[in-house]
């Protein structure tokens, strides 16, 4: 039994350094220019993102729909604090260089970025998480329209920049150049490591019992509040995390696209995932990624074969064979790629069939 | 002081009454299905969309109620398609339907639209201007108030006094008991997008000859606005859902008098969340208790 | 998982192969002709496209190359910015022209500048744009000079108080406002600011406050999606003062909006239908015939052939694109780029240099009145300003 499961660690750890060797690899051959690399560093950013997500929908069964809220926190705190000084005043151009006179390392500040986004959560959290199913959603979703709302006021614009860009903070391509994937798919491994260890500690087991049935848990002797809370926090740091990545990898940063638009992409990541499954979820941003950005695109401009005009192809086809698609796997593919199960747990035990998230 | 308010107040009512049509749906197909459909913003969309195209080549006569017919026909086909095949499903999974429905339908629109604004047409005797005290507004701030209540009251009596509304109220109070005693279930849920429908297609009529621009994405906000309006009247209850709807669009336009317009949006969520917080069941909610 | 995996392969294969044909060169056209700033985007594509048409081909070291356009939507959106900027990026075009609207020029120029291809901005006017980024080049002239024009002209209309009502979280509007502001105070009048929030419709509130706090013009620069909206509602309300703003405004929609109605409408441009000079009467002529020759170009110009500022841009802004191509003697993106700074150009927009910021030295700015009647836009003055 024991081999066995040492046998298992080693397989995994040999999967992991292969993803790692080979989006190194592919960045290495094809350049930064290529839609490639594009896909695996944005894809990679969702990943995080979706999983923080599904670690609150999936593993807490707590319908919560204000990643995009937490996400924007993250975003802006890293930006904020990593802009260097010298271009502080082109950049506050309208606010006299703002309110924030220092520059903090990348690391650090994405640390800062989860926490002050957990910060949030655990304000939001106190009065939100007493409410069940719909009503948690759209107050969540609520909230996040109000921080948007909030950063975006002029009267805190020295902090915030107001509605304008932030801009020239350290971006993926001058963190470590050449090897942005690689940087990506670290901070990205690391983060999930962690989301992992927390799924699989006892947190994690009293998580899916109150996803499984919030009565019995209580009954058992769980505190739900307090493990709410406790997700809650947890899945926004991780969306403060992703924020972070998003705005480096963005290069350029405005709340506006922080709408609820984004959470419902994200949603639909975690679905098409599967609920209940981490690596479902990473695959699943893969794929969303890729699709969405790169291998649909031909259906935005109009295409001759011969002298046939294609017809259909115009701007915004694209989005909408993507919405039907993803309709297709809401409605007929109601599990996802992975349903429950990870990866790792192929060939060991069948899932329990259908859904089971009240 | 009341004339500097009275142009604010004009429009909060006339705002109030188009998301109260939209908030109706919402309040319905909640009471029954317990679904928040979030397809409902879009659907008005699509009205303002429909209305466009048509009456580019038909006269008023027939391009309005041929607007609702095919409105009608949009909701009734959401439901059948996105919503019927995951009636036994958790319900997270027909909310995420919804979401995506909702995503399709605006990504649809974007595409055959070619993302622009598209100018709605004039319809008669609604977007003539007209003097009250003041202010000057377009006649429909008045008519809009009007209809919506009289809509409202057909409403509450159609589901108090016939035989179709009697089963909408059971299947609200308890979907499977409904089920055994022999109400057909689809009938009614495909009544109750119906009539949501119908009453979001006036309501576009209503909110796009005030504010004219039709965009892929102008229901979103009305949309939510209205679900806000329904939580708050008590969601299921139909005169809640008007009631609601008419304080936040008043209250809506009095924060932008006071100066506090980048907060209108934010201040409806902020209503959202106290309501949730201190009286969930809203102002006419009926009180429910969670069953093991 | 097996029907998964054959999935992923079918949809791989619909993956287009860009394979590089001989003697092409790719010009990248980043613009939105979807969501807010759609309108104004097609126009300035038509601008290119026309260009594109009269000078489909360049010589570069004794060889004759094809010039292609590669057309990526924006969707005026940051986000979707930065990956059509990296789809254009992965597709080898040697240089980039657009955003129309300053934003997603801004959001996209990151990308461009890591990829080392430069951009060349042909009316979006926010000064970060060439600011904060080092391959950025611009052929229009800049908001701090656009706001100060405005408010002489609000001055010029007897106008004491102003009321500045700007989209929040969008840069090219808050940003002009803000200059507008600077420059309007400095000349001695009042300004109460406000802003309103993405998908707004009802623009009744603001109205009112500006009716409420007594001002006498009311400067609104904003995508053309609210601006119709504003001036439908300021006809219902009757309103009595005007109604200035920026170069989106230049366009058929808020000639439609305003047709047959009560209000009073003014923006300012970089560009006149009516003007004198032989290459811009030409420009105008030319570019009516292949407008009208063309349905489906007529279409994307609102259904007219009323010649836009930002059409004449692109035109320029093509031109600009081959003259520095030229002046490299090379398609290579850095050497495109180390060539841009020295060109020389004069268009149908005026003469064409660029300053060390890589903005061109542009002084001169039309001021347009939509007209209610005619539902065109009559010429009411050209100023600059002296500083």
């Amino acid at each position: 039994m024991k081999e066995r499961k040492n046998a298992r660690l080693i397989l995994s750890l040999l999967g992991v350094a292969a993803i790692y060797f080979l989006g190194w690899f592919i960045e290495q051959r094809s350049g930064s220019k290529s839609m490639v690399v594009t896909v695996l560093q944005k894809g990679a950013v969702y990943a995080l993102i979706a999983v923080s997500m599904n670690l609150l929908n999936g593993f807490v069964g707590l319908f919560s729909l204000g990643q995009a809220g937490f996400m924007l926190v993250g975003a802006y705190t890293y930006a904020i604090l990593t802009i260097p000084m010298a271009k502080r005043a082109a950049v506050y151009q309208y606010y006299d260089g703002g309110w924030v006179q220092f520059t903090v390392g990348v690391i650090p500040a994405m640390i800062a970025a989860g926490l002050i986004a957990a910060v949030f959560a655990a304000l939001i959290g106190i009065p939100v998480l007493r409410l069940k199913g719909d009503y948690l959603a759209i107050a969540t979703l609520g909230f996040a329209e109000i921080i948007r709302a909030i950063v975006q006021w002029d009267t805190i614009g020295p902090l915030t920049n107001g509605s304008n860009l932030l801009k020239t903070y350290p971006t993926l391509k001058n963190i470590m150049p050449g090897n942005s994937v690689l940087f990506v798919f670290l901070v990205v491994g690391v983060c999930i490591g962690l989301i992992l260890l927390i799924i699989n500690s006892t947190y994690g087991r009293a998580m899916k019992a109150i996803r499984d049935d919030e009565i019995a848990a209580e009954a058992m002797g769980i505190n739900l509040f307090h493990h709410k809370q406790m997700a809650f926090v947890i899945s926004s740091f991780f969306a403060g995390v992703g924020g972070a990545l998003l705005a480096m990898y963005q290069g350029s940063l405005q709340a506006n696209s922080f709408k609820s638009s984004m959470t419902y992409e994200i949603l639909l990541i975690v679905v098409i995932g599967g609920l209940g499954s981490v690596s479902g979820s990473v695959i699943a941003s893969f794929l969303f990624i890729a699709a969405s950005e790169w291998w649909l695109r031909f259906l935005d401009s109009e295409m001759l074969v011969g002298d046939f005009k294609v017809p259909l192809l115009a701007p915004g086809f694209r989005m909408v064979v993507f919405s039907v698609v993803i309709m297709v796997v809401v409605l007929f593919f109601r599990r996802g790629i992975m349903g429950d199960r990870e990866l790792w747990e192929i060939g060991r035990r069948r899932g329990a069939k259908g859904g089971r998230i009240q | 002081m009341f004339n500097q308010l009275l142009p604010y107040l004009l429009a909060g009512i006339s705002v109030g009454g188009q998301y109260a049509l939209i908030a109706v749906g919402y309040t319905m197909v909640y009471g029954i299905l317990r679904l928040i459909n979030f397809a409902h913003g879009d659907i008005f969309t699509a009205a303002g969309f429909f209305m466009v195209y048509l009456s580019a080549s038909l006269p008023p006569a027939v391009s309005i109620p041929l607007v609702i017919v095919l409105t009608v026909v949009l909701g009734f086909t959401v439901e059948r398609v996105a919503y019927k095949p995951l009636r036994s499903a958790p319900r997270m999974s027909i909310m995420i339907s919804a979401i995506g429905v909702s995503y399709l339908l605006q990504n649809l629109m974007w595409y055959l639209t070619g993302g622009l604004a598209k100018q709605y047409p004039v319809l008669p005797g609604l977007s003539e201007t007209i003097r009250i005290g003041e202010a000057t507004t377009k006649v429909v701030t008045i008519v809009t108030p009007v209809l919506t209540v009289a809509l409202v009251v057909g409403l509450v009596m159609l589901i108090n006094h016939t035989k179709i509304g009697m089963a909408m109220r059971a299947v609200s109070v308890d979907f499977e008991t409904a089920q055994l005693m022999g109400i057909k279930i689809n009938n009614v849920i495909s009544v109750t997008f119906i009539i949501g429908s119908a009453m979001a297609a006036v309501g576009s009529m209503l909110f796009f000859t005030n504010y004219t621009a039709v965009t892929p994405t102008v229901g979103a906000m009305p949309g939510l606005k209205a679900f806000v309006a329904a939580v708050f009247g008590g969601i299921g209850s139909i005169p809640g859902a008007m009631i609601g709807a008419l304080i936040i669009g008043i209250s809506e336009n009095l924060i932008k008098a006071a100066g506090l317009t980048a907060f209108s949006d934010a201040f409806t969520f902020a209503l959202l969340i106290l309501v949730l917080l201190f009286r969930p069941t809203g102002l006419f909610g009926e009180k429910t208790t969670e069953k093991v | 998982m097996k029907k998964l995996i054959a999935l992923v392969l079918a949809v791989m294969m619909l993956v287009p192969a860009f394979a590089l044909a001989d003697n092409v060169i790719r010009i990248g056209v980043f613009e939105p002709s979807t969501g807010d700033n759609g309108a104004g985007g097609k126009q300035e594509i038509l601008g290119i496209e026309y260009a594109n048409s009269l000078a489909p081909t360049i010589t570069l070291g004794g060889e004759e190359y094809q010039v292609e356009l590669v057309i990526e939507d924006n969707q005026s959106l940051t986000d979707k910015a930065v990956s059509a900027a990296q789809s254009l990026v992965s597709k080898d075009v040697s240089v980039v022209l657009g955003s129309y609207g300053s934003g997603a020029s801004m959001a996209g120029g990151d990308v461009f500048a890591e990829a080392g291809v430069p951009a060349i901005g042909i009316s979006c006017t926010n000064p970060n744009v060439t600011l904060l980024c080092d391959y950025y080049w611009r052929i229009c002239f800049l908001d701090p000079f656009q706001g100060t024009v405005m408010a002489n002209y609000a001055k010029e209309l007897g106008a004491t108080k102003a009321y500045v009502l700007t989209m929040l979280g969008e840069d090219y509007g808050v940003g002009l406002g803000k200059y507008f502001v600077d420059a309007f105070t400095k000349l001695g009048g009042e300004v109460v600011e406000e802003n309103f929030t993405e998908g707004t419709s009802d623009f009744a509130a603001y109205l009112n406050n500006a009716t409420a706090a007594g001002a006498d013009v009311v400067f609104a620069p904003c995508a053309t999606t609210y601006a119709a909206l504003i001036i439908d509602q300021a006809a219902a309300q009757g309103v009595t003062y005007p109604l200035l703003a920026g170069d989106t405004w230049e366009s058929s929609v808020i000639l439609e909006a305003a047709k047959g109605k009560n209000v009073k409408v003014y923006c300012s441009t970089f560009f006149d239908e009516n003007d004198d000079g032989a290459a811009a009467a030409e420009f105008v002529s030319g570019f009516k015939a292949w407008l009208n020759e063309n349905a489906d170009k007529k279409t994307n110009n609102g259904g007219n052939d009323i010649v836009a500022a930002v059409s004449a841009l692109g035109f320029d802004g093509y031109n600009v694109a081959l003259a520095a191509l030229a002046a490299a003697d090379s398609a290579d993106p850095a050497a495109v780029a180390e060539a841009l700074p020295g060109v020389d150009y004069t268009g149908v927009t005026g003469n064409i240099t660029f300053d060390e910021n890589g903005d061109a030295r542009k002084d001169m700015a039309y001021i347009k009145y939509a007209n209610p009647e005619t539902g065109a836009f009559d010429f009411v003055k050209t100023q600059s300003v002296d500083d």
